[in-house]
Parts: C-alpha cells; structure tokens; sequence
C-alpha cells in the first residue's frame, strides 16, 4: 500500500476526530453554557395553565340589596385547536355557524384570530387570550341555537354553548349609582406591562407574587367607579389547573391546581331606596329648571348637568350620590359597541361618564359663605356684628352688586347669611385686603378666607374612595400665583403680538384681548381687591365639587370633623364572614370654635325659618318645628362666559342634633331657591318619612329611619340576605310552581341568575355554572375609558 | 519509507481468538447500542403508555434487533473478508434490487420517504442501509484489484468505482433519502481518497457534488420540504421558519439544551416524556440522551463514537491488503459521518436529514447494517498480522 494512500487515511481520520469534536464543542455550549436559556423555554413548553375565573364580587347596598350582580348569559365559544383540526381548517363549521349567529364567516374567523404581530390590525378584533382557552365568539344568543348548538355535535365540532357570568344591575327601586359603581373594562398593554415590572422588582427583592393575584390577559378589571377602586377585592383569585401537555396541545397529566377563590362583596353605605328617590328628585331639579324662564338671558334654563350628595356627617359615609346626565351602565356588559362608546363620549350627550358630584368643578357662590363667614368670626368679626349691605360697594373704580341689586341696610351677620348679602362680604374681604397690604401685599399676608376655604378642605381631593376625584382650587393669591407661573409667558407673548386671528372678525375683541393680555403680563400674579371680594362671596376662580361642599357643610355640622368622604361600608368573603368593616377616616379638624360652629348652625337655620331667608319658601310647610333644616342658597356666575347661572343648595338636618347633608347642584340651572331646595327637601322628606307635616320615621326610606349600622348578612351560599328577599323569593316559588314541562322552558330557568343551575338541560353542558359562572371574556380590542377633564369649568384666565 | 505491513499474512493463530478480537471496538459498539435501548425505551414508553400498549414493546424490538446484527457481525467475522470479494457482487444486486422494490407499491412511505419494505411481524427492512454496505464492498473490490501490479488505482478503475456507486446513489435519491445519500457521498469519497487515486479525483468529486447540489437546489429537483428543511437550518433565528419547520429542532435543542451538565434522569426528561420532540425513538434519540443523561451522557456517545472511529482508522491502517483497508475506510467514513450527521441536526448545526444515529437509533436496518459493519472490521482486524 502506497504512502500516499496511508497519508491520505490519517488525514481522514483527523477529519473525522474533528467532527466529534465541534459535536461535544457545541453540545458543551447548549448543555453548559447556555442551560439555564434552555430550561427556562422546557418548563414554558410543557405546562399550560387553565385559568378558572373567579366570580367577581357583589357591590350591594347598605342593607344587602344587590346593585350590582353577576347574570349568567349564554355564549357561544369556539375551540381553535378543534376547529383547526378540521379537515378544511373550519371552515364548513364556522360557515354553519356564521349563519346560525346572523354574521359572516369573515366576521367570525377574525374573532378567533390570536392577537400579535401577525394579527390583522383592521378589522381590530383579535382573541387575546390564551389560545388554549374557548374563544367566545357571541353572547346572549337564544336558547334554541344553544341547544341546537350542544345536540348536533356533529355539525358543530369545536363549537360549545354554555352559560357564563356577565356583569348585571338590578336596579333596586330603579337606582341608577352608575357613577358610584363603575363599570368593567379589558386589562391594558400598559397594565400588563406594569405588571410585569412590578413581578420583576418583586422577584429581584426575593418576595415573588404569586401567580394567581396576577392579572391575566383574558382578565376584566375596573375601569371606573367602586368596580375600579375595590377592584382587587372584588376580582377574587382564580383558579389555575396547571397542565403537563405534549407537542400536539394533548393533556398528559396535571402539575398543580388551585381552586379559584370568588371575589369579596363589597357593601357600601349607599340605601338604593334613598339613591333612588335622590337620583329622582335630581331629575325633578333639571326638569323645574328647564321648565323656568332664565334671569340672566332669553330662554329658559339649560340645565345641562346636575349632581346631588347625601352624606352622614357623623362619620362622612355617602349615603346617595347622583349625578346627571347618567347612563345605564348595561353597556359596558360584555363590551362596549364603538357606537355606544362614541355617543357617551360625545359633547352632544354631555359626557354622562363623568360624575359631576366628585369631577365636576362649579363656582360654589353663596354656599361657599359658609366658609367666609367661619374665618369673619375666627378674626375677631362677632356673632353679633353688625354689617351694612347695600345694594352695591365700591371697591376702587368698580362696583361690586348685591345679587339682583337688592339691599337690606345694616343687618346682623346671621341675617346677612339667611338674606344672602353679598356687599357685607365685599366689605369684609376688601378690609382684610387692605391689612394684607392691598396691591403690594405683606412678606405673611394674613388671607382669612383663602385659609379658612384650605382648612375646610377646599381645593384638594375629599378622599372619597373613588378613581379620579377632581381638586376644585381655592380662588385665592396663591392661585393667582400659580396661574402667572403657567401663563406668563402666554399672556407676555400675546402683549406684543396681540391676537391677529381674532382681529380679522372682531378688532374690539381682539384690542381688548390684547390690553388684557399686557396688564396680565405686567401684574398677572397680583391678587386684587376685585379678586379678594369675589372670592368671599365663592365667585371668580373659586371651583368646589358638590362633594366637597357636602363636606364642608358636613363638618359644620358635626361640630368641627372633616370626615373622609366613604361609599365603602365593607367587604364580605362569598361565604358571608365579614373581611373589614371599613372604620371611618378622620381628615382634619375646622380651626373654628364650638361656639362659632354652634352660632353658625343657627345662622343657616334660619335660612330656612325665617321669612326672609332665601330657602324659606321652598320649606314652607316643612315640619321644621321637629326637623330643623340649616341652608343655604347660591346662584353662581358661571365660570364660562355666556352661561347661566348654577344653582345650589347646601344643607345639614337636623340643625339642632345634625345626621344628614344633603347638597344639591344643577349648572346652567337658575336659583338655588328655585331650582335644587324644592329637590332637597323632598329628599329630606323620604329621609325622614315627612308627610305634609308629619314625621313618620316608620315611613322613612331608611330602614328603621336611620342608616344601618352593621352590615348586610350574606349567607354561605353567598346569597345576600336583605328586606325585600322573603318576598322576592316567595314569588319566585310562585313562579316555578307552575308547570313547566318543556324542554325550552327548562333552559329558560337555567338562564336566570338566582338559580345556581338545578335545570338539568344546560348544567350537563356547563359544569362550569356549579363552580361558579366565568367572568365574561371580551371579544375584541376597545378604546381605554375616556379621562375627559369635566367640561368647561376651568377658566385659563385672560378671557373676557 | 513505506508504511504498509506485509500483505501476506496469515491470521494469528497462536493467540485465542478471544484475545484476537478487537475489543475496545466491540465494547464501544455494545454500550451505544445498550445506551440506544435504554433512550428508546425512555422515549417510547409514554406514547406506549397512552395507547395501552405494552411500554416495552420498543426496547424489545431494540433488543431482538440487537441481537440479530450481533449474530449478523459474528457471522460476517468469522468469513476470511477475501472470501466476501466473491459474494460482493451477489450482495451488490441483491441490494440494487431491494432498492427497485422500495420504489414499486410493495415499500411503505414514511414521512414522505419510500425507503421501507414492510415484512411480516411489524418488522420493515431498509435496502438502502444494506446498500451502504454494498457500495463500500463494491468499490473496495474495484479499486484494490489491480494493486499487486501497480500502486494507484487507473483512472478507468475510479470510474468503474463511482459507477457502481452511482447506480444505488441514484435509486436512493428517488425515494428520496438526501441523507443517505450524503453519508455513502462521503464514504466514496474516503474510499477513493485512500486508495491513492490521482488528486484530480478527488477534487473532482467535491466540486462536482457541490455543482450537483447547487442545480438540485436550484431546479427543483430537491422536494419542497428538503429545501425548507434546510432553510429553516439556515434561518434558524427566524421565528416563523422555526415555528413551522424548525419546530423539531428547536424542541430537540431545548430539550438538549435543558439537560443540562448530568441530566434530568431517564424517564424523567420533560421534553421526552411530554413528546415535545418528534421522532426522538429514532431521528431524534439524541435529545433524549441530552436531556435526560446531560452533557455527560451526551458526551459519552460521542466518545464512543470517537472509539469506534479510533479502532476503525486504526484497522484500516493495519489492514493487511488495500481491500481491507478500504472496507475499513469506508466503514469509518459511514459511520463517523453519519453520527455526526445526525448528533450535528439534533444540536442545531446540521440540516434535517432523515439518518438514524448508528447503533442508537430505533431501526433494525440501521441496527443490522452498523454490526454488519462492525463484523466486517471485526474481520480485517483479525486477518491483519501485528
């Protein structure tokens, strides 16, 4: 054998040795270094979880009566992988079914696409969900097809009908609360993302959250209202099966399973009865306004929106709140159409997704008295005073008017408040402005009102435990400050440029605009007299919420509190032991003496008693006697120029042994007399049970004439136990007594909420229903809920 | 200098015959193939299981299989491999026909492949295994025939030898068995390189294979999915490509990739067991050697494979006749490039191709060729004279 033949093989054989070698080299690399990347992309392969809801948690009333519920709807799902495995992909089945649910089978097909990079991005509906989970595809469809649906298998492979839950609102006495309860919307990207920082942060701090609290792609949470603040509680947690699957998707055993844990019910101090006669009596208010021809201009009232609290002032708890406009909150149930969502959305609806008693901000006017008059006495003014109210001061060159010009003459502070005087308060304020160094202020000015108005809690949040409550501001120097900080610049620039496009349709305007523009730019952070009385008489920048003004009249009320506003009595586990009684929350305490707090209930109560008070007529024939009312008044100058005036009425009962105040405000709506006291003393009427004259506690729309004290009971079964069940269940009994032998009608009582699903017909289906109904799924990508800012009532200054 | 040994050479009678036998080889060559029932069993018996069927029904075969190509090598051993000169040409028919009956209605397809003949008894035989064989006996015989007289082949005997090559090349290539055909690519390569042939050859060859490659790529003569296959090898990193076609892979290498430096244990492997890995009875039993007996496990094939291919080369250089050494080349060739052939697609830097890993694999064929060939070395080894 030749040497080259020899050479030949030992070269061939070090070929060969090196591709063992790059073998164990690579091997080294995949099994060595890079393990850790492997394992992590082995465990996520092998296990699947299965999440199983978790009922979400009632929000009842004060006494248990559900506001909101779960309803049980029947949805149509679709299984992927089944319909995938179809000898056309599907194809003929979701054709048949498309027909069946009156869409197409385009239509049909993008709902089961997944979301992600590939998705279609138009037409936007994709499942986001887990593609290991049914896909709903349509909900409350009929019995007929639902059954149809379950009995011709065949034809409908993949295809499953079963009953899930969905948000429902029964509406006791027709209460609406939309604004209290929120409603449920899809969990975010940003949400998700958040999420995952937050499980990253935990598991780097070595205290890993457990799987089960995370939120989930297929997961509803809150995105208003008690639905979006108690959301955790009410979520509960799900129950996940943890699932060992092969390549092709097959089950091949079971990893770990927890069972789902049902959301807590929430109780809140709202009574749906008394909700309901404030949401009517709301309603009453807009209606009367609208029905009254305007002071100030042509036509009658607007009325545009309108917003009412009561509130216990002994521990701040919201009894009702109603705002207008409302909607219903139905739907948001299984998704919002882009129809639905643009019409709540629009200006011509009047944003009824915003809660004017906790978002809107209003220029409280005469109400806010209250407050000017709480500082009048804490810097040395008397109870027994005596003050001039002509029908108009003059403070520097211009006059300040006493409403529609009246005048009274001197009057003692307590008949100034019943008269509603505004010129004594012009006088007061501009005094102290002159201490304050007038237009070059003291290093300390002492500001009494601008104080007093902080310390009543004015121009921060109330507390109120709900999303997105607005501040309101304190109209006063360090106001002004603030704004020449934002908007010098603006003002500074518009002095030199003036306002050209306003020029080309109104040179006046546009000279004004531009005078205006340069004494703001030269001493736009000046708090002049004009600023100090207009904030004494709750005008000018001044803005409060309905609900702060509850509260403030509410700390009078109650000798000095500021309690935190609270719709949230407490939370009960499913099985009906009490989680937490929420305590309530001290937030301040009014730097008033008991004394002027005592002379100041009396003040305001003759607003209602005495003849000439401003509320004496709307309480005419009011057992005052036995419920004295404290009041006030106050018609508010719009903040936006061509408004009509607000209307306001702020109150706490009874005067002498306070429990109750109850404040009502209709924008656009003419007097406080007028418009809102008539509504706030049929409220105070139902509170007490006040016929003509009379008081029948017994007659009260509170149970026993009070709020409750303790909570609602919730059986084990997770039933809620409140007044009107014996009878509502009663006539259910009544109901299914008569015979019902058919088939449809079997599924028909599947179908109703209450029944947890003794009807055979659907629960052979759904096993589902017995452990609880699943949280409805959405079907498609929705817009985020609106964070409209309330419309209009921030005033940027420099306007006319 | 010369480096061969004396031609004449009578076996070593003096020694038994147990002391004669080359038994690192045999050793190497046992343990793959006991390390090869254990992972078949290990990979099988959860399907198994699922089916109800008999969870060893796999290992067993593995076993009889195992047997069979012992006795098979034994029996292949035992014949001086001179004598096997004059069968060769029968066996090279033989396998040319079993190669022509895969292709009519009697093979069975699997995944797309016509390579099987069904028999009786839930056993399927491969001629293209048999084939491997055939053509490194047939060309051995072409280009040492001469050798007495000359020292390299002629030219007109290379050719002889790439044409008795061609012939099962290309009934293989309709079945079609891309791999296969790679691996006897290789081992004519080796073999004609070893024998001496003129240089011109040998380039020749590589760069005609690549020509042939390059226009089997391009003109679709390759079917749809050997070329997404090797697409999907290329653009590893593309997640659609790896979703659909790189699917295997990418599960054969994370389940590789999780076995981490000493494994999950056998049956415990959670890729295996979860059937993650398709095919991993057979193509892909490496996988689950690299999950479930780590890189320490995985390792050790390869070293075992190294000794085999050790013992081989060394063989071949001893061999007492350039036939002997070609056989001996042409084995080594087969076997080390098909192992890694195969390792090389489990851990991601080779194509799919569909080649068992010899010894290991699940496949009698495959099974019965590789002792074949371990008893044809068995054999040069012996007749060689220290």
């Amino acid at each position: 054998m030749s040497d080259r033949s020899t050479l030949r093989l030992a070269v061939l054989g070090v070929l060969l040795a090196s591709l063992l070698i790059t073998l164990v080299s690579r091997l080294f690399f995949l099994q060595v270094v890079s393990a850790d990347t492997y394992t992590a992309q082995s465990s996520n392969n092998r296990i699947r979880e299965v999440v199983t809801p978790a009922t979400r948690g009632l929000i009842l009333d004060q006494l248990g009566r559900p506001l909101v519920a779960n309803r049980t709807s029947l949805v149509v799902s679709v299984d992927r992988q089944e319909i995938a495995d179809q000898e056309d992909g599907g194809k003929a089945v979701l054709t048949r079914l498309a027909k069946a649910l009156g869409t197409t089978y385009t239509a049909l097909s993008y709902k089961l696409e997944l979301c992600g990079p590939d998705a279609h991005e138009k037409p936007p509906i994709c499942w986001n969900g887990s593609p290991y989970q049914p896909i709903p595809v349509a909900e409350d469809i009929s019995q007929e097809l639902a059954l149809t649906i379950m009995e011709k298998r065949s034809d409908y492979p993949g295809v499953s009908a079963g009953l899930e839950a969905v948000r429902e609102y029964p509406s006791p006495y027709d209460a609406n609360a939309a604004h209290i309860l929120g409603y449920l919307g899809p969990v975010s990207d940003d949400e998700l993302a958040a999420q995952k920082r937050k499980v990253q942060e935990a598991q780097e701090a070595g205290t890993p959250i457990a799987d089960e609290s995370l939120l989930r792609r297929t997961d509803l949470v809150g995105r208003s209202g008690l639905e979006a603040e108690y959301d955790e509680a009410l979520r509960g947690t799900p129950g996940i099966k943890r699932l060992e699957v092969d390549q092709t998707a097959a089950v091949v055993g079971t990893a770990g399973e927890t069972d789902s844990v049902p959301g807590q019910y929430l109780v809140t101090n709202i009574d749906a009865k008394l909700q309901s006669v404030v949401e009517k009596q709301l309603l009453e208010a807009v209606k009367r306004a609208r029905a009254t021809d305007s002071r100030t201009g042509p036509g009658k009232y607007k009325a545009d929106s309108a917003a009412a609290v009561v509130m216990d002032v002994t521990n701040g708890h919201i009894l009702a709140m109603a705002s207008y406009p409302s909607y219903n909150p139905t739907v948001w149930v299984g998704g919002i159409s882009s129809k639905e969502y643009k019409a709540l959305t629009s200006t011509k609806s009047n944003f009824p997704l915003i809660s004017r008693a906790t978002q809107g901000q209003f220029v409280p006017a005469s109400t806010f008295k209250i407050v000017t008059a709480a500082a009048a006495l804490e810097s040395g003014y008397s109870p027994y005073s005596q003050f001039d109210c002509p029908a108009r001061y003059q403070v520097g060159n211009r006059y300040f008017n006493n409403f529609e010009g009246e005048f009274f003459g001197r009057l003692s502070m307590a008949k100034g408040l019943a008269v509603s005087c505004d010129t004594m308060w012009y006088e007061v304020a501009y005094r102290w402005w002159l201490q304050d160094g007038g237009l070059d202020p003291k290093a300390k000015p002492a500001d009494p009102i601008e104080k007093m108005a902080k310390a009543f809690g004015l121009g921060k949040r109330t507390g109120i435990d709900l999303p997105s409550e607005s501040r309101g501001r304190v109209g006063g120097r360090e106001f002004k400050k603030l704004l020449y900080e934002q908007l010098a610049d603006a003002w500074c620039k518009r002095a030199k440029t003036g306002y050209p496009e306003v020029a080309t349709t109104d040179p006046s305007r546009a000279a004004f605009l531009k005078a205006l523009a340069k004494e703001n730019c030269a001493d736009g952070d000046v708090f002049r007299a004009g600023d100090a009385v207009n904030l004494a008489i709750g005008q000018g920048d001044m803005v409060v919420t309905p609900l702060q003004m509850a509260q403030v009249y509410a700390a009078v009320a109650n000798g000095g509190t500021i309690w935190q506003p609270q719709i949230a009595k407490g939370l009960v586990a499913s099985d009906g032991t009490v989680v937490k009684q929420f305590p309530r929350k001290k937030m301040g305490t009014l730097p008033v003496s008991k004394s002027n707090l005592a002379f100041l209930r009396s003040a305001f109560t003759d607003v209602t008693t005495q003849p000439y008070g401003t509320g004496y007529n709307p309480f005419n024939g009011f057992p005052l006697d036995q419920i004295p009312v404290a009041a006030k008044t106050g018609t508010g100058q719009a903040a936006k120029a061509g408004d009509q005036s607000t209307s306001w009425f702020a109150t706490f009962a009874p005067s002498n042994k306070p429990k109750y105040a109850v404040v009502m405000m209709v924008s656009q709506g003419g007097t406080g007399a007028g418009t809102s006291a008539p509504s706030v003393r049929k409220i105070y009427e139902a509170i007490y049970g006040i016929k003509g004259s009379t008081v029948d506690p017994s007659k009260s729309v509170l149970q026993g004439g009070a709020p409750a004290r303790s909570l609602p009971t919730v059986k084990s079964d997770g039933t809620p136990v409140y007044p009107e069940l014996a009878a509502e269940q009663a006539q259910k009994k009544a109901e299914t007594a008569s015979p019902s032998p058919s088939s449809t009608q079997v599924a028909d009582d599947a179908a109703k909420p209450d029944q947890s699903g003794q009807a055979a017909g659907l629960v052979a289906v759904s096993p589902l229903l017995l452990l609880g109904a699943r949280r409805a799924a959405r079907r498609r990508r929705r817009q985020p809920p609106p964070t409209a800012s309330p419309p209009g009532q921030w005033r940027t200054g420099g306007g006319p | 200098m010369t480096l061969a040994y004396p031609t004449s050479v009578a076996p070593r009678r003096n020694q038994s015959l147990a002391r004669r036998l080359d038994w690192p080889l045999i050793i190497a060559a046992l343990s793959l193939s006991v390390i090869g029932a254990l992972l078949v069993w290990s990979a099988s018996s959860s399907r198994l299981n699922d089916f109800e069927l008999d969870p060893q029904t796999y290992l067993k075969r593995h076993l009889i299989n195992l047997v069979i190509g012992i006795a098979l090598a034994v029996l292949v051993s035992r014949f001086d491999y001179r004598l096997l000169r004059a069968y060769t040409p029968i066996l090279y028919g033989l396998s040319i026909i079993g190669l022509v009956v895969v292709l009519s209605p009697i093979g069975s397809p699997i995944n797309g492949v016509q390579a099987w003949i069904n028999l009786p008894g839930g056993f399927s035989i491969q001629p293209s295994e048999f084939a491997k064989i055939a053509i490194i006996l047939g060309m051995s015989m072409l280009l040492s025939e001469k050798r007495d007289a000359e020292n390299e082949p002629r030219d007109i005997d290379v050719v002889y030898s790439l044409a008795v090559a061609a012939v099962p090349v290309a009934l293989i290539m309709l079945q079609p068995d891309l791999g296969t055909v790679l691996v006897i690519a290789c081992a004519v390569f080796g073999i004609i390189a070893v024998s001496g042939a003129p240089a011109r050859w040998l380039i020749g060859i590589v760069v005609g294979g690549a020509l042939i490659a390059f226009v089997a790529f391009q003109v679709g003569i390759l079917k749809q999915y050997q070329v997404d296959r090797f697409t999907a090898f290329v653009n590893a990193s593309d997640p659609e490509l790896a979703r659909t076609i790189g699917f295997n892979t990418l599960q054969a290498r994370i389940a590789i990739g999780s076995g981490g430096l000493f494994g999950q244990g056998l049956f415990n492997g959670a890729q295996t067991q979860g059937r993650f890995v398709p095919e991993n009875q057979t193509d892909f039993v490496y996988s689950v050697a690299g999950e479930e007996l780590g890189f320490a496990g995985a390792a050790l094939i390869v070293l075992l494979f190294g000794v085999i291919l050790w013992r081989a080369v060394r063989i071949a250089m001893r061999a007492s006749d350039l036939f002997g050494r070609l056989v001996a080349t042409g084995i080594a060739c087969w076997v080390g490039f098909q192992a890694f052939e195969n390792i090389g697609m489990n851990l991601g830097i080779m194509p799919v191709t569909g080649v068992p890993l010899p010894m290991v694999s699940y496949g009698g064929t495959s099974m019965f060729a590789t002792w074949i060939a371990v008893g044809l070395l068995l054999n040069v080894h012996l007749r060689t004279k220290e």
